[in-house]
């Protein structure tokens, strides 16, 4: 009989195992279903799995639902604008082919969400906005969305995920997909280091311990929240503005195969509603509202020839995130704090143009904006008495998350289109210092695919791009799923075989058991044993280290080359100290490692970092004793690869390229 | 805003193997105390780590007793608020009550489609084999999504 500390072991080979159930994730079991098809009537029998460390219909960044899909390209648009954006935000280095490719790709999805019941608001032929419900024409016969910024369109969005999931479900059907098993680490193959051959989680229900081998593996596990020590550290320590349980797995578990990383030293700090981390982009872009100091000055006009210290980013019609931050730290720094959305404003200048019909619609329109995405900012205003029209709200930069699908663009480097310009070779003065191993170019031969061979990701797992979003990563996820077939049908004499033996992955998953089971009489208190660590202990320890050395709240943002070489002395022995962990129950040991791909993940940011000799993203992070962007010498990519035995980073240069014209964005 | 839950309405799912709250909860956060040697109220169930709750609401949404609610966070909102929805299968309701006792209600809709019906190959073309390494989905342009671009802007191609 199973039973905790002593698991069953479920191995299982499949050709194609997809890690994750999120919007990626649900892309690609969408799309494969038909390649599937198509590949058995060419004689190719190729067999799918999905495991999700949640249940589908809530799992990932989109459970609580969203108000708005914030990548949508629509037809007076093109894909070569949507790059320029991506590019501008981002401090001018993204990938534009991966950018490009996901601007002709995304609408796509968009239409299916529509079809499948999702409700997209419209837009009517006098101007006024409808809620998705009431019947005008799809987006997919020329109904025009409501537009709440360039790129974005406003949703009735609660059940967003569930209506993709529902989707995702039936087309890859419930027998294949496994959902309450966390994935722990994936297994590189036998006979060739730089390719996977499966991976290993636990169940977090049952006592089993889920052994894969395959061909192929998407890993589009998230990003990661919860490195950083959060604003809040009681209770609130869950609001976190991403979602608290995207734990680094996808970047931790790919450096640890051996894939190269990619802008690691990005970071998304996103100013938002205050404690309950409640979204500004409706407010400021539908309702028009700004943001002033104390003092009721708007400090992006009182402020603006900061811009100038950063051509040409500070100059486009939209500056980078990063700087609007930086002009509102300075306000923040130099005590004119708190900073206010001046919502009594906005709302009583709108009440000016509208009738009381719309006013009382435009009032459920901002809640609903809360309610659909963000339901603990109402908690808080109704907590505070806030009712917008009659109070202002506080904004707040967050605390730093990783992210690839968001507007961050740390992840992993991934093949790109062949199709769009994209460079083939390598071309920089330092290009000797990139491992030989590794590929030269942006795509070598599978869309989607890491630098380890069979191994592809999507949304917050590619690198270098963002602004991906929802419906990006969806897309995304709908690449991969064609490629993943495509590389089967390639390899189809190749058999996996793992590089390490299936007692030796039980021993080390299961050693915080291990550790809890043998130590645990030895004190009289549970949570203190010093032959253990706690994982909630380990989470702490690492959001000290990296909140007060690299840059998080407690310093404003700023650290320096002094601070990151103690950070990295004291990343490296709570690494060792992860060995202690200790699991009580299957909780605990979900706890444990997802605060294990934690580590691996702020290591890896805090050494991009330390590379990285400027501070491309004020606002974000300073590096003070670095505190310029260099053009000359940093206009390039900061990449890196991770060596599981000697656990060491090397971190490289790759060149970066435009390959649409950025200039029309400063005209 | 973690989640509690109301001991005079969990009937712990009538004793199913797997509580809808439990299966739910993308944080592994719900539990089930079987015999009441956690809680003291056996068979009902608890938010075993409220400090990590996301306050997604997805417990609180699909609980058959309505036996879920939310508090705001004791560490920063003032008492006396509360935020509770009533999901149907095409819109939700929102009842929104502020310390000082007002009172707001939303209604919104969730999705047009009735739930399950989702048919999501129906009317689709097949895949075409010669195209799988083109860019563009199985479907492509069929949900007239398709971007095709301007290629002067390409300018390296
Ligand atoms: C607060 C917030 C606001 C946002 N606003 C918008 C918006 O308005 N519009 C918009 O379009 N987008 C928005 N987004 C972005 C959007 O949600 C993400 O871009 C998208 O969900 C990323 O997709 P993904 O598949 O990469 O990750 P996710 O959707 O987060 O999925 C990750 C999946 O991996 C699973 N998983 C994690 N670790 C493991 C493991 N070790 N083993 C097995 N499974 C694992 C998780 O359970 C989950 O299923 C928002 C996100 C947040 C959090
Ligand atoms: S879903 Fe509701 S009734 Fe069922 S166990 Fe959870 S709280 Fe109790
Ligand atoms: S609100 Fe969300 S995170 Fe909190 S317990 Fe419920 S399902 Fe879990």
């Amino acid at each position: 009989m199973a039973e905790f500390g002593n698991p069953e072991v479920v191995e299982e080979e499949v050709d194609i195992l997809i890690i994750g159930g999120g919007m990626a994730a649900c892309g690609t079991a969408y799309e494969i279903g038909p390649w599937l098809d198509a590949a058995k009537d060419a004689g190719a029998d190729i067999k799918v799995k999905l495991v999700d460390k949640a249940a589908l219909d809530r799992s990932g960044a989109v459970a609580q639902g969203l108000s708005a899909i914030n990548t949508y390209i629509g037809s007076e648009q093109d894909p070569a604008d949507y790059a320029r954006m991506v590019s501008n935000d981002l401090m001018g280095i993204t990938r534009d082919d991966l950018a490009y490719d996901l601007g002709r790709h995304v609408d796509e999805s968009v239409h299916l969400f529509e079809e499948w019941g999702l409700p997209i608001w419209k837009m009517d032929e006098n101007g006024e906005r409808h809620n998705g419900a009431e019947g005008l024409p799809s987006l997919k016969d020329g109904g025009k969305p409501v537009r709440s910024g360039k790129w974005q369109i406003m949703i009735n969005g609660e059940s967003y995920k569930w209506i993709v999931a529902e989707a995702a479900k039936k087309a890859l059907g419930t027998d294949r997909i496994q959902e309450r098993v966390f994935i722990v680490k994936l297994v590189n193959d036998k006979n060739d280091k730089n390719r996977v051959a499966g991976a290993v989680g636990f169940n977090v229900r049952e006592h089993k311990l889920h052994v894969y081998k395959f061909k192929a593996c998407m890993l589009a596990a998230g990003g990661c929240v919860n490195l950083f020590r959060p604003r809040s550290v009681g209770e609130g320590q869950g609001r976190a503005w991403y979602p608290v349980w995207n734990a680094g797995s996808t970047y931790a578990m790919a450096a640890e195969a051996g894939a190269e990383l990619t802008m690691m030293e990005n970071r998304f700090v996103p100013t938002r509603f205050k404690d309950g981390y409640g979204p500004v982009g409706a407010w400021f872009l539908l309702f028009k509202s700004k943001a002033t100091n104390a003092f009721g000055e708007v400090y992006m006009d009182r402020n603006k020839e900061m811009l100038d210290d950063y051509p040409p980013y500070g100059h486009a019609a939209v500056p980078a995130s990063c700087l609007r931050n930086h002009l509102m730290l300075k306000e923040m720094r130099e005590g004119r704090g708190p900073i206010w959305m001046d919502t009594v404003t906005a709302l009583a200048n709108l009440r000016e143009t509208l009738s009381p019909r719309e006013v009382k619609h435009l009032e459920a329109e901002a809640w609903e904006d809360f309610l659909d995405m963000c339901i603990g900012q109402c908690g808080i205003w109704a907590g505070e008495n806030i009712e917008p029209e009659k109070k202002n709200s506080e904004l707040m930069p967050t605390e730093p998350y990783l992210l690839g699908s968001h507007s961050g663009c740390c992840g992993i480097w991934a093949s790109g289109p062949e199709d769009i310009g994209a460079p083939t070779t390598e071309e920089h003065p330092e290009k000797d210092k990139i491992p030989s191993h590794l590929p030269e170019g942006w795509n070598w031969g599978y869309r989607g695919m890491t630098t380890v061979k069979g191994l592809f990701t999507a949304g917050d797992g590619v690198g270098a791009s963002g602004h991906k979003f929802s419906s990006g990563s969806h897309a995304e996820g709908r690449m991969c799923a064609k490629s993943m077939v495509k590389f089967v049908m390639d390899n189809k004499d190749w058999t996996p075989e793992l590089d390490t033996d299936v007692d030796t992955l039980m021993e080390e998953i299961y050693r915080p058991v291990r550790n809890y089971l043998e130590f645990k009489d030895y004190t009289t208190a549970i949570d203190v044993n010093p032959n253990y660590i706690t994982p909630r202990m380990l989470q702490f320890r690492l959001q000290k280290i990296m909140d007060e050395y690299v840059a998080g709240v407690a310093t404003y943002y700023t650290t320096n080359e002094h601070m990151l070489n103690l950070a990295e002395q004291k990343l490296e022995m709570l690494k060792e100290d992860s060995l202690k962990m200790r699991a009580k129950d299957l909780h605990e040991l979900l706890r444990a490692w997802e605060n294990y791909h934690r580590i691996l993940t702020a290591e890896a940011h805090m050494k991009h970092i330390q590379f990285r000799e400027e501070s491309r993203y004020p606002g974000f992070y300073y590096r003070m004793d670095k505190n310029f962007v260099d053009e000359e010498n940093w206009k390039c990519f900061v990449n890196s690869v991770y060596d599981k035995e000697t656990k060491t980073w090397t971190c490289f240069k790759r060149a970066h390229k435009d390959l649409v014209d950025k200039s029309k964005l400063f005209k | 805003m973690p989640t509690f839950v109301r001991t005079d309405k969990c009937d712990g799912c009538k004793g199913q193997d797997k509580t809808a709250c439990m299966y739910i909860c993308p944080h592994d956060l719900m539990k089930l105390d079987k015999d009441g040697s956690e809680t003291g109220h056996a068979m009902k169930s608890y938010n075993q780590e409220p400090e990590q709750c996301w306050e997604c609401y997805s417990c609180i949404k699909i609980c058959p007793q309505n036996a879920i609610e939310a508090r705001p966070y004791a560490d920063i909102v003032p008492l006396g608020a509360s935020v509770q929805p009533l999901r149907g299968t095409d819109s939700i309701m929102w009842t929104i009550k502020f310390r000082n006792g007002t009172m707001k209600r939303f209604k919104f809709p969730i999705r047009t489609t009735p739930e399950g019906s989702i048919d999501p190959y129906g009317g689709k073309p097949k895949a075409d084999l010669g195209k799988i390494a083109e860019p563009g989905f199985f479907n492509k342009g069929e949900q007239n999504g398709w971007r095709e671009g301007d290629a002067s802007e390409l300018i390296c191609k």
